[in-house]
C-alpha cells in the first residue's frame, strides 16, 4: 500500500490531526501505521499535530475557510479549549474524522460524566492521597495576578462526544483505532473513495463474537468472575466462563486482539449499527445468561457485578441515552 | 398546581395488559397517571426503552408480566425478572431513584393488583417530584 506515486505533481493534502480529552494513544495509534506515516507526510503537508509538528493555533486562524482537507481529531470535548479549537478546525477542514473512542463515543474521560464537576475538582485537588494537606487551592477558569487576570480553559460540566459541538463526517473507531484500519480510511481518502457522510469507517457490520475464535457452547453461570478470580479456559468463550466480555454488543473491526489475548472485550468500538445504546444491549446479554428463576438469587449473583455502569459505558457514557449522572 | 407524575407503563399483551382492562371494565378507580405501552411479552422490554422513557421526560417506568410460571412463552418473564436488579442498579448510577423503574407481574385476574399498584407508584412519585432527566439534558445543550 504506497501511496507516494503521483504524489510528486498531485497537490499535497492538507491536513490536521487534533486531541482533545484524550491520552495520547491515538496519535501514537497513527505512529504504529510504521513507515506508512512516511508516505502519508510525502502526500501530505501535517499544518497541525500538536504531539509532533510544530504547527500552532494562530497559524490554523490564518487559513481560508475549507484549506484543510482533512481534520483527524482525537479525544473528547471536556473544556472550552477543545470545543474552540474543534470549531475552528471543523471551518478550516473540508473532511472532519472523529478518531477514536472518545471523539466518537467519549471515551474514557466520559466516565466522568457519572460524577458532578464539583466532586471531580475536590477528588482530584483537595482529596486525593496525592495531594499535599491542607492545600484549598482548585483551578478557576479566570485568576487575577497582579492586577492582570489570567485566564485557563473552561473545565465543563460534563464530558460531550465530538459531534455534540461540531458535524462530524466520518467516525474511526477503537481505543486505539487498529493501525491497519487507520491506513485503509487514509488510503481512502487519498483516492477519494469515500462512504456516505456519517459513516462509522474502519470496523466491520459484526459483533466481535462474530469473530471470535473461542468456541461457543450454550451459556449459563451461576456466578461472575473478575478476571484475577479465575484461570480462564484459553478456547472457551470467556462470557460462557463468567468472564464479563463486552464481546456481543461491540462492533468488531479491531481484529479481535483483547479476547485472542485472554482478555475480555472492552467494547472500544462502540455499538453495533443500528444500536442506539451500547450498555442496555450488553445488559440484555450479560443477564440472560444467569442460570436462575429465584429473583433473591440472580441478586446474588448480579452483586459480582461491581460498577457494571462503568463497564457497560467504559468507552460509550456520554453518547448513551442517558449521558450523564443527574445527581446534583 | 400540583405535580402530577407521568408513567410509562409496559404491559405483556398475555397476563398484565388483560388485567389492566379487567381494572376498566370492573369500573375500578385509579389513577390515571399512567400511559400504557402493550407489548407481546414483558421480555420484549429492552433496557433501551426504560432509557428512552426516562430520557424523553417519563417520571417513571412500570414494567408488568404474567407471574412466574405463567408466562404464555413459558419463560419471557423470567428474562425481565433476570435484567431488573442490574439495570435498577445502572440507572441509581445515573443518579435516577429507585421509586422510578419498577417490575411487578399481575395476572389477567388481577384487576384490583394492577389498579393498587398504578396508585402505590403514583403517590410515591409525587412526593419523590419529577424526573430531572429530561431537564439535564435539555440544559447541556445550552451550557457547558
Amino acid at each position: 500500500m504506497r501511496l507516494r506515486g503521483d504524489a510528486v505533481t498531485a497537490p499535497k493534502l492538507q491536513v490536521a490531526l487534533y486531541w482533545g480529552a484524550a491520552c495520547g494513544g491515538c496519535d501514537v495509534a497513527v505512529l504504529d501505521t510504521n513507515e506508512f506515516i512516511l508516505d502519508v507526510a510525502a502526500a501530505a503537508d501535517i499544518r497541525l499535530w500538536p504531539i509532533a509538528v510544530d504547527g500552532k493555533y494562530h497559524d490554523v486562524e490564518a487559513m481560508a475557510d475549507g484549506e484543510l482537507d482533512l481534520t483527524i481529531f482525537n479525544g473528547a470535548v471536556r473544556n472550552s479549549e477543545n470545543e474552540h479549537i474543534a470549531k475552528l478546525l471543523r471551518q478550516k477542514s473540508k473532511l472532519m474524522v472523529a478518531f477514536g473512542s472518545c471523539a466518537h463515543l467519549g471515551g474514557i474521560p466520559g466516565l466522568a460524566n457519572l460524577a458532578s464537576r464539583d466532586e471531580i475538582m475536590e477528588a482530584a485537588y483537595l482529596h486525593n492521597p496525592s495531594i499535599e494537606p491542607g492545600n484549598t487551592t482548585i483551578p478557576h477558569p479566570e485568576t487575577a495576578f497582579n492586577g492582570s487576570p489570567l485566564t485557563i480553559p473552561q473545565f465543563y460540566k460534563r464530558v460531550y462526544k465530538l459531534d455534540d459541538v461540531i458535524d462530524v463526517d466520518y467516525y474511526l473507531p477503537g481505543c486505539p483505532p487498529a493501525a491497519d484500519q487507520v491506513k485503509a480510511v487514509l488510503t481512502a481518502v487519498v483516492a477519494g473513495e469515500l462512504p456516505p457522510k456519517g459513516s462509522v469507517v474502519g470496523a466491520s457490520e459484526r459483533a466481535v463474537c462474530d469473530d471470535c475464535e473461542r468456541t461457543k457452547h450454550e451459556k449459563k453461570v451461576k456466578r461472575f468472575y473478575r478476571p484475577w478470580q479465575i484461570m480462564a479456559d484459553p478456547d472457551s468463550c470467556l462470557l460462557e466462563q463468567g468472564i464479563l466480555c463486552a464481546g456481543p454488543a461491540t462492533r468488531s473491526g479491531c481484529g479481535v486482539r483483547c479476547p485472542s489475548s485472554g482478555i475480555p472485550c472492552r467494547g472500544c468500538y462502540g455499538p453495533l449499527p443500528n444500536v442506539r445504546d451500547q450498555g442496555a444491549k450488553l445488559l440484555s446479554a450479560v443477564v440472560s445468561i444467569i442460570d436462575s428463576k429465584d429473583p433473591e438469587e440472580i441478586e446474588q449473583i448480579v452483586d459480582g457485578l461491581p460498577d457494571f455502569t462503568s463497564f457497560a459505558y467504559r468507552f460509550s457514557l456520554p453518547s448513551s441515552l442517558l449521558q450523564r449522572s443527574v445527581r446534583p | 398546581m400540583t405535580f402530577e407524575p407521568r408513567i410509562v407503563g409496559f404491559l405483556c399483551n398475555w397476563c398484565s395488559y388483560t388485567g389492566a382492562d379487567l381494572a376498566g371494565t370492573s369500573r375500578i378507580n385509579y389513577q390515571p397517571n399512567v400511559r400504557i405501552i402493550r407489548v407481546m411479552c414483558s421480555a420484549r422490554i429492552d433496557p433501551t426503552f426504560v432509557m428512552k422513557a426516562l430520557a424523553e421526560g417519563a417520571d417513571g417506568v412500570l414494567v408488568c408480566g404474567c407471574h412466574p410460571g405463567d408466562c404464555h412463552y413459558t419463560e419471557g418473564n423470567y428474562k425481565a425478572m433476570r435484567r431488573y436488579p442490574l439495570l435498577k442498579r445502572l440507572l441509581s448510577d445515573y443518579g435516577i431513584e429507585e421509586e422510578r423503574f419498577r417490575l411487578e407481574w399481575v395476572s389477567a385476574s388481577e384487576g384490583k393488583r394492577f389498579a393498587d399498584i398504578v396508585d402505590d407508584m403514583t403517590e410515591r412519585l409525587r412526593e419523590l417530584g419529577p424526573s430531572r432527566v429530561k431537564a439535564a439534558l435539555a440544559t447541556d445543550a445550552a451550557e457547558r
